[in-house]
């Protein structure tokens, strides 16, 4: 049975639009229409989609925040509205762009208060602190008050937060958000540990399709509220017929040599002295093989398909 | 009642007494601005002082009841409760509402009311400790108060004030649950502010009022539990039983408070809409 369900879940917003000089029209907009979606205990679930596509309604449905408008949801065989405060304690939620620790409070305080509130037996909550702590590098701001952290170490204590209590599901809505570099890797390095030790469930909403590369097996893309992909990675790639790339510089300019099957010039730029070629079948070596023998090859780099690029084509796609 | 004894079952008390305790220390930490507070309500407590005092020897030693220590023991006893209380300005749940995190509140397995009430405790403990022992200390050096000839007195006004405390947390709950609604919650608080500053005894005691009007805002407003009521039991105004009544009509207060916050919050629920995403 899938940890995570849903059927034709959906919620739709009224919204007041002007209709005359003192008149409201009020008009319905679905958020979320329709979304059908089954996630299997230990998976690792990409969930993206363009700017107000539905991602964020539906995490706060499947968390027991929003009450859906229609269709049904099932997280750990629990409903959550209905059900939230018993949800609660089986599923940890990270929001990149909110905070669930005490503000004024050291983040030591936060997590012995967190023991309390979840009431985690103690050796169980000290052993996944311990744990937490050796991974994020959580010492040198244990004892530091919330509101005095930057952003990357709250988000290392937001992760912590939400995982004390040992929580099934694991929902993160854009947990790199506003990261630089060493910190996105930290919390990416962190969270396929996580994943990859198969006990929790992770459902991760981002803009950073590095993140998603990274971290996620599957990926579901949904678009207007509605589920536009559901699948792996190399399924979107095949669907979007992404092709690696291969960058040659070359000492002469590009006199049109013939290249292998499947290899196409895609660009000739820098005066014919640097040409792009898209791969749909064949091998690179094949094709450098080919640029090899006349003579002319300087330098070789491959490119592999771009996420980001298929990805905006699938969000430019008409609902 | 499965409610309440899933509330008072031990682990939930232990929870209670966490948030509660994170409560106080999340208070302890602005000291300065403990000490600012202090200080305001030590020098309005010598100006309140001064007028009650002018206003019992005019009506002849005795205005409304009061004798001349009661009235000083009213006004400092009441510059300690209003910071205990939290008479004014508490807009921490609205702000979330608006902001859209409230939502952290409702991913907790504690009911919000529960959670905003303990955290309330210890913050009224802590204002206990310093706020109001403060200017108690400064009033008992500068004029003769009343001390409580009953012993009982003492204990029960202590209870006294938890009770005002949780019914003053129940009206402010509300006023911010209204955010749910409004959004912009600035009128209902100007509302609140105008009711706690005259109809809790904050200006003046209630009794100084005519009958018909003392039964209305003692029995149809929870406005007199939350400052008169226990500045009336620790000046032993009127008997034992007088005192017994009063506590009686805070503790039905305080659980219609937190009933109407409970019932509230549950609609409250269904139309939220997350802010800013």
């Amino acid at each position: 049975m899938p940890l995570i369900e849903t059927t034709g879940l959906r919620k739709e917003f009224t919204v007041r639009r002007k209709a005359g000089r003192f008149r409201r029209r009020r008009h319905a907009v679905a958020a979320v229409d329709g979304i059908d979606l089954a996630v299997e205990r230990g998976e690792m679930l990409g969930y993206i989609g363009p700017n107000g596509a539905g991602k964020s309604t539906t995490l706060k449905m499947l968390t027991g925040v929003l009450s859906p408008s229609g269709g049904e949801a099932r997280v750990c065989g629990l409903r959550p509205v209905a059900q939230r405060t018993r949800l609660a304690r089986r599923i940890g939620v990270v929001f990149g762009q909110r905070s669930q620790l005490w503000w004024d409070l050291p983040l030591r305080e936060s997590f012995r208060l967190l023991r309390y509130v979840y009431r985690v037996p103690s050796a169980e909550h000290a052993a996944r602190l311990a744990e937490c702590r050796r991974l994020l590098d959580l010492d040198e701001f244990l004892d530091t008050p919330v509101r005095q952290l930057s952003l990357g170490q709250r988000m290392r204590g937001e992760i912590t937060a939400a995982l004390l209590h040992g929580p099934e599901v694991l929902f993160l809505d854009e947990p790199t958000i506003g990261l630089d570099v060493v910190s996105k890797q930290a919390v990416r390095s962190f969270l396929a540990d996580l994943g990859a030790a198969g006990d929790t469930t992770l459902v991760l909403t981002t803009h950073d399709l590095a993140d998603i590369e990274k971290l996620c097996r599957r990926l579901v893309v949904i678009d207007h509220g509605r589920v536009v992909h559901d699948g792996s990675l190399a399924e979107l790639h095949a669907r979007y017929d992404s092709r690696r790339r291969v960058v040659v510089d070359l000492d002469a300019p590009w006199d049109g040599t013939p290249v292998p099957a499947g290899a196409t010039v895609e660009t000739v730029a820098a005066d014919g002295f640097r040409v792009t070629f898209g791969l749909a079948g064949g091998t690179a070596g094949d094709l450098v093989a080919a640029l090899a023998g006349t003579g002319s090859l300087r330098d070789v780099s491959v490119l592999e398909p771009d996420i980001e690029e298929v990805v905006a084509r699938l969000y430019a796609e008409p609902a | 009642m499965g409610t309440v004894s899933t509330v008072l079952s031990p682990p939930a008390l232990r929870t209670g007494m966490a948030l509660a305790g994170a409560g106080f220390r999340r208070w302890a930490t602005y000291r300065q601005a403990m000490l600012a507070g202090a200080f305001t309500n030590t020098v309005f407590g010598f100006l309140r002082t001064s007028v009650m005092l002018a206003v019992a020897a005019g009506a002849g030693g005795v205005a409304a009841g009061y004798r001349g220590p009661q009235l000083a023991t009213y006004v400092w006893v009441g510059q300690g409760l209003l910071a205990v209380v939290q008479l004014w300005g508490w807009t921490e749940l609205s702000d979330r509402v608006r902001t859209g995190d409230v939502q952290s509140d409702l991913l907790r397995p504690v009911h919000p009311v529960l959670s905003y009430l303990a955290a309330d405790l210890g913050r009224a403990a802590f204002a206990l400790c310093s706020r109001f022992v403060l200017p108690m200390v400064v009033g008992l050096i500068a004029f003769d108060l009343y001390l409580p000839h009953r012993p009982a007195t003492y204990p029960l006004f202590l209870l006294s004030m938890l009770f005002a405390t949780v019914v003053s947390f129940g009206v402010r709950y509300l006023v911010n649950l209204t955010a749910f609604w409004l959004l912009d919650i600035r009128g209902v608080i100007m509302a609140w502010l105008l009711c706690s500053n005259a109809l809790t005894g904050m200006y003046f005691p209630i009794a100084f009022l005519p009958g018909w009007a003392q039964a209305v805002l003692w029995y149809a407003t929870p406005f007199p539990s939350i400052l008169q009521a226990p500045v009336d039991v620790v000046v032993e105004r009127g008997t034992a039983g007088h005192q017994a009544t009063v506590l009686a009509v805070q503790g039905c207060w305080a659980a219609v408070m937190l009933a109407a916050a409970v019932v509230v919050q549950r609609r409250a629920e269904r139309r939220l809409v997350v802010q800013g995403g």
